[in-house]
């Protein structure tokens, strides 16, 4: 299967810009589907990512992130060619792994 | 014979009973060992912090204290977001030290969206798209040198994102 992240990490200067974007419904359990029924809640609860063994940015997030979440930060420190490990785990437990290369 | 006997039942009671109190002890202790284990550790999910239904209570389970506004916490949201299903907010600040970043929604069911942690190194500056079910106050939390700061803006919304 394809990986639900998508990922670019540029480096300019001394840091390192990170954009992700994951595919992810992120119910929040709040919303009910067309027969009115509660659609169950299911989201990302914890981002990382993780440059050179250590987390540069962690992200902990409720279900009041929007559907397919977009995240940018930048960190310092990062070189070119380098990898970045990005990976989640969601309130049902599924997780995935990706890993992007610093251009 | 019959007293041989008692005296079996009897060191097995012994041995029952220690083992019962091991258990007990054992047990008496988890909760004390789990409560540090929980406050030092910076990494673990938030649970209760993302069920509250006011922005004080989310904040106060997350950091235990007070955020004071200030205007070197720069918030950037749209006046008026035509969908509450995506609003993109930012953050960006001037302080030093920043170790965590949070962005509240006032209205929401639960008024916690998103809590990041900046370990040194990172750069203070987050954008990312929140949901907001109505009209509502946007609040970022910003955590630097261990005392929180805060910006505040209402963005209006014209399409919920919670369905209804």
């Amino acid at each position: 299967m394809a990986s639900t992240i998508r990922v670019r990490a540029t480096l300019s200067g001394e840091t390192t810009e990170v954009q992700a974007l994951i595919q992810h419904p992120m119910d929040s359990g709040f919303v009910k589907d067309a027969k009115g029924e509660i659609i169950p809640p299911h989201f990302i609860q914890q981002l990382t990512f993780e440059y050179d063994g250590k987390s540069v940015f962690v992200a902990d997030w409720g279900g009041g992130v929007s559907k397919d979440p977009y995240v940018k930060f930048s960190f310092k420190g990062g070189k070119k060619g380098d990898d970045l490990k990005i990976s989640w785990v969601d309130n049902k437990g599924a997780t995935d792994t990706t890993t992007a290369k610093i251009q | 014979m019959t007293i041989t006997d008692n005296g079996f039942s009897a060191t097995r009671r012994l041995i029952l009973q220690g083992a019962a109190t091991v258990v007990l002890v054992g047990l008496g202790n988890l909760p004390f060992s789990l409560a540090p284990a929980f406050a030092a550790a910076n990494d673990k999910y938030p649970e209760e912090a993302f069920k509250q239904k006011n922005e004080a209570d989310a904040i106060k389970l997350l950091y235990g204290k007070t955020a004071e506004a200030s205007d070197k916490v720069k918030l950037d949201a749209p006046e008026i977001a035509e969908n509450g299903a995506v609003v993109p907010v930012s953050v960006s600040t001037t302080l030093a030290d920043v170790t965590s970043i949070s962005f509240l929604v006032s209205e929401n069911p639960n008024a916690l969206v998103a809590s990041y942690k900046l370990p040194s190194g990172t750069v203070p500056t987050v954008a990312n798209r929140i949901k907001m079910a109505k009209t509502s106050n946007v609040i970022v939390i910003v955590e630097a040198g261990g005392k929180l700061y805060s910006a505040t803006k209402e963005v209006k919304v014209t399409v919920g994102g919670c369905g209804g």
